[in-house]
C-alpha cells in the first residue's frame, strides 16, 4: 500500500473542506494510506509569500519537507500551489548544498534538520503513476455521464524541466483521469490558460485575473461543458468565486470530488454547501 | 569600440541590482516569445520582454515602481517556449523581493502576508467552515499549525529570522 505525508495546505481544508474529504475517502478506496503532515503550515504560497521574501519562502517550505523527513514519507499535496512550492524548494535544496545548509542554520533555531530527502506528489500524479486509470475504473461504482472541462492550471505541470509531469501545452494525464469516471473531457481552445488567481494577480488585480478567468468559461461553456474539473483548490476558488459576475454559471469539482461522486459519495460529504457557484448534478 | 560597446558599458548595472538577476537577466536576447505568449500580457500592459530588459539595463527603480511587475500571474508560459532559458519567473520573483524590500507592497499583499503570521496560513478560519468539518467528520481545526501552538511558534521563529515580520509591520 502505497503510503504519503498528506499536505493539507490552506484553501481546501479552510474553504472547501469537502476537497480534503473526498481526497481522504478516494485515496481509501483506492488502497492509498495518507498520514495527515501534522504541523505544517501554508506551503507557503510560491506567488505571493515567495514573492514578498524568498528566505522566507524556502526556509518555511524547508520546515513542511523536514516534518515529511522525520515520518520518512512523501508528501503529497491536492493544490498546484503547494505542489509549485514544495516541488521546487525541495529541488532547490537538493540541487544546491550551500542553500540547504543556509536554511538549515534557521531550522537549527527550532530544533529541525532538513536532509534533503523528501519527495514531493500531487495528488492527480500519484492517481495517474502510482494507481493507474484502469484501477480506478474499476472502482467507480456509479458511472458519471457528464461532458467536462478539463482544469490543469500552472504549477501541476510547469516548470516541466523539473517536474516532468505531462506535456505543458498538451497534457492528457487529468483527461484520462476524469475519463475513468465515464465522465467525457471536452476538447476546447486554449486548454492550458491560466486561470488568472496566480502570482498574487487576485489579490492585486482582481480584474486582470477575471479576465483570464472570462476567456476559459468562454472556452469551456463552447465546447458543451457541465462541470468544470480542476487540480487545485486556488483555480477552484477563482473559477467558483467570479462566474456569477461574469454571467457564468459552471458548477466547479476538484478532481477529488469528481472521483468521490463516482465513488458514491454523496453532495453533503463532498461538502457543495460551500461551493459559491451552485452546483447542480 | 563601436558605438554599441560604448552604450553596454554606459549601462551595466551598477550592482543595484544582484548580479545573480543580472547574470540571469543577461541571457536573454529580446526574442520576444514570452510577451507573445503571456496571457497577462494580452490583457494588460504588462510586457514580460521590457521587465527583462529593464533588468539587463540595471533600471532598478524604474522596476520596483512599475504596476506591472505585479502583473504576473507567474502560469510559466514563457519560461517554457523561452529559446535561450531564461529563468524568467524566477527573475520576476527575484525583482518582486526587491521592490518588496524597499518597501513597495500593495495593502492586499501585506493582508496575505499578515494572515501568514496570524494563522500560519494565507486564508483566515471561518466559523462556518470549521462546523461544516465537524458534520464531514474532519478535525474542527486542522492538524496543521492552527492545532498546535509550538508548531505555529516554530514558525514564528522562522518567519522572524528570516525578517517576515517586518512586511507586516511596515
Amino acid at each position: 500500500m502505497a503510503k504519503y505525508a498528506f499536505f493539507l495546505g490552506c484553501i481546501a481544508p479552510l474553504r472547501y473542506p469537502g476537497i480534503e474529504k473526498s481526497t481522504r475517502e478516494v485515496c481509501a478506496a483506492l488502497g492509498i494510506e495518507l498520514v495527515d503532515l501534522n504541523d505544517a503550515s501554508c506551503c507557503p504560497a510560491p506567488g505571493v509569500i515567495r514573492a514578498f521574501n524568498k528566505k522566507t519562502w524556502l526556509a518555511a517550505a524547508a520546515r513542511n519537507l523536514a516534518l515529511a523527513e522525520k515520518q520518512g514519507l512523501p508528501i503529497v499535496t491536492i493544490c498546484n500551489g503547494c505542489y509549485g512550492s514544495l516541488f521546487d524548494a525541495a529541488y532547490e535544496l537538493a540541487e544546491n548544498p550551500e542553500l540547504l545548509a543556509e536554511v538549515n542554520k534557521i531550522l537549527a533555531e527550532i530544533g529541525l534538520e532538513y536532509k534533503g530527502t523528501t519527495k514531493v506528489h500531487h495528488f492527480a500524479e500519484v492517481l495517474y503513476n502510482e494507481v493507474g486509470v484502469e484501477k480506478i475504473k474499476s472502482a467507480v461504482t456509479k458511472p458519471l455521464d457528464y461532458q467536462v472541462a478539463a482544469f490543469y492550471g500552472c504549477h501541476f505541470l510547469k516548470p516541466s524541466e523539473i517536474k516532468q509531469v505531462d506535456n505543458p501545452e498538451n497534457p492528457h494525464i487529468l483527461d484520462d483521469l476524469i475519463e475513468a469516471t465515464g465522465a467525457k473531457s471536452m476538447p476546447r481552445k486554449q486548454k492550458t490558460l491560466c486561470c488568472g488567481a496566480g502570482g498574487g494577480l487576485k489579490a492585486a488585480f482582481g480584474d486582470v485575473a477575471k479576465k483570464f478567468t472570462e476567456t476559459n468559461l468562454e472556452n469551456m461553456k463552447e465546447s458543451g461543458a457541465q462541470f468544470i474539473i480542476d487540480v487545485c483548490p486556488f483555480c477552484h476558488l477563482q473559477f467558483d468565486g467570479v462566474q456569477k459576475d461574469l454571467g457564468y454559471n459552471i458548477p466547479v469539482l476538484h478532481l477529488s470530488q469528481l472521483l468521490g461522486l463516482a465513488m458514491g459519495m454523496d453532495e453533503k460529504q463532498l461538502a457543495f454547501s460551500t461551493h459559491i457557484t451552485p452546483v447542480k448534478l | 569600440m563601436g558605438p554599441w560597446i560604448i552604450l553596454i558599458i554606459m549601462v551595466t548595472p551598477k550592482g543595484e541590482i544582484s548580479k545573480e538577476i543580472a547574470d540571469a537577466a543577461k541571457l536573454c536576447f529580446q526574442c520576444g516569445t514570452c510577451t507573445a505568449g503571456c496571457p497577462s500580457g494580452r490583457r494588460t500592459s504588462y510586457r514580460v520582454r521590457k521587465i527583462v530588459r529593464m533588468a539587463q539595463l540595471g533600471l532598478k527603480e524604474e522596476i520596483i515602481n512599475s504596476d506591472e511587475l505585479w502583473e504576473c500571474s507567474t502560469c510559466y508560459t514563457c519560461v517554457e517556449r523561452c529559446p535561450r532559458q531564461v529563468p524568467i519567473v524566477d527573475i520576476i520573483i527575484d525583482l518582486r523581493n526587491l521592490a518588496v524590500a524597499e518597501g513597495h507592497i500593495r495593502a492586499q499583499h501585506k493582508g496575505t502576508a499578515t494572515n501568514l503570521v496570524k494563522y500560519g496560513h494565507t486564508v483566515d478560519v471561518k466559523e462556518n467552515i470549521s462546523k461544516l468539518r465537524v458534520e464531514l467528520g474532519l478535525p474542527e481545526v486542522p492538524p496543521t499549525v492552527l492545532a498546535n501552538q509550538a508548531a505555529k511558534a516554530d514558525l514564528d521563529k522562522i518567519l522572524k529570522a528570516t525578517g517576515f515580520d517586518k512586511i507586516v509591520q511596515e
